[in-house]
């Protein structure tokens, strides 16, 4: 039985003939993290897209328990939050809700128990186009509560939510890791997940 | 973990029901198919005969342009809402779920034209036998339409203006669908043996119901890798 784990192995990626990054190797347990650094442009989300399988890395590899990504139980396990909050704004939180658990599989919250770990009960048929940026941002997060994954991708995650909202996802974000998940993700703003084990990769 | 039947009857409902919330995409390729068949006796003036004969072509035509019409929509809001991007991380191949997608896009604007068109059949002067024909290659065409639509909607969704290259790319393997439904319903209206017509579509239909997924698939993930 192999453990769980991401491996990464000297990866690079080569943009319009610029070298946005070259060389990056680690590897997450689980209940472990990974922020990404560096500025704009520095290929943060590459490498998450990279990770995702949207893009080929330009070299190295990525194994999951210990087999590539596309032979092993990789997909299953995995959650992408990204720029783009891939939700329909036509559809009600209920209905987007159950439509993600369709697609992913369902889990140990239900979609009550997630909503209002998220605070947005009382909102399941309010319609999207209703729902502010950050309670949009906060509902495409509850996409990862409902699903069973152990591995959550994170791309800004913090984006147009406020202090208490960056909280509350901080909160959510260590109880995963604290129950055997594994989290990458970018952030500008100083990330504070205390009580686990914080890896940081700066890209430049 | 739910199965993949549920996925994909999952998708199939969501579309329909984001369909019917924004019903002009419903909406406008039925009115252009309808308007297009009708403007054309009254610019073609009062020849019975002559309309009679064109208009399996007429119906056959609009259709085709209809259904261009409405591709764009059948990915472009999937497209940029990231819905795609999370069907294409589901662990069930990506091309089922696609599949799925074009069987909704065909319920919401393919069958609406075939329960059209026997009205706008009648409308033309068509005779009963030909009726009947033209909705066994409506049938059988419409789908195909969808299906080989949605390599090229897959192909272009990433290009900011891709709606003449997506007729540069759709409309040549449009042309057998047309030719043989075509010709299917002008040989019924003669009293002629049609089958051969509709065996052809029928393995046209088959073949693209198999085949065209993949590359759609393929191609969507191509585009989403910008």
């Amino acid at each position: 039985m192999p453990t769980t784990q991401l491996q990464v192995n000297n990866l690079s990626c080569i943009r319009d003939d610029r070298t946005l990054f070259t060389g990056i190797n680690f590897s997450l347990h689980p209940g472990q993290a990974l922020l990404l650094e560096g500025k704009n442009g520095s290929g943060k989300t590459s490498l998450l897209r990279i990770l995702c399988g949207f893009r080929e890395a330009d070299s190295g590899e990525i194994l999951w328990c210990n087999r590539s990504i596309e032979d092993s139980s990789y997909y299953t396990d995995m959650a992408y939050v990204g720029h783009l909050d891939g939700i329909k704004k036509e559809l009600t939180v209920l209905e987007n809700l159950k439509f993600a658990m369709a697609l992913s599989g369902s889990s140990t919250y239900s979609i009550t128990e997630a909503l209002s770990r998220v605070q947005l009960s009382g909102y399941e048929d309010a319609l999207l186009q209703t729902l502010s940026a950050g309670q949009k941002r906060r509902l495409s997060l509850a996409r990862l509560l409902i699903t069973q994954k152990k591995f959550w991708i994170l791309d800004e995650p913090f984006t147009s939510l406020d202090k208490h909202g960056i909280a509350l996802i901080e909160t959510l974000m260590i109880a995963h890791c604290q129950s055997g998940g594994m989290i990458v993700l970018t952030s500008h703003h100083n990330v504070n997940l205390n009580g686990i084990n914080l890896q940081r990769i700066s890209l430049s | 973990m739910p199965s993949l039947s549920q996925s994909f009857f999952a998708i199939i409902q969501r579309d329909l029901l984001l369909a019917l919330r924004k019903r002009s995409e419903l909406i406008n390729p039925l009115l252009f198919f309808i308007l297009v068949i009708t403007l054309f006796p009254l610019g073609i003036g009062a020849k019975p005969q002559l309309l009679q004969s064109i208009a399996p072509g007429i119906i056959w035509v609009s259709a085709l342009l209809a259904a261009m019409l409405s591709l764009d929509n059948l990915f472009r809001s999937d497209f940029d809402d990231g819905s795609l991007e999370q069907i294409i991380l589901s662990p069930y191949p990506t091309s089922l779920l696609i599949l799925a997608k074009i069987i909704a896009h065909w319920l919401v604007t393919g069958l609406p034209l075939l329960l059209m068109a026997p009205l706008l059949a009648v409308f033309l002067g068509m005779s009963t036998a030909a009726i009947n024909i033209l909705l066994v290659t409506l049938l059988l065409g419409t789908p195909v339409l969808s299906l080989i639509g949605a390599i090229g909607v897959a192909l272009t969704v990433g290009l900011r203006r891709g709606g003449m290259i997506l007729s540069l790319l759709v409309l040549p393997l449009y042309v057998p669908v047309l030719i043989f439904a075509s010709n299917a319903v002008e040989m019924a209206s003669s009293g002629l043996p049609v089958m051969a017509q509709l065996n052809i579509l029928t393995a046209i239909l088959f073949m693209s119901l198999t085949l065209a997924p993949w590359p759609t698939a393929a191609a969507l993930k191509m585009s989403i890798n910008q």
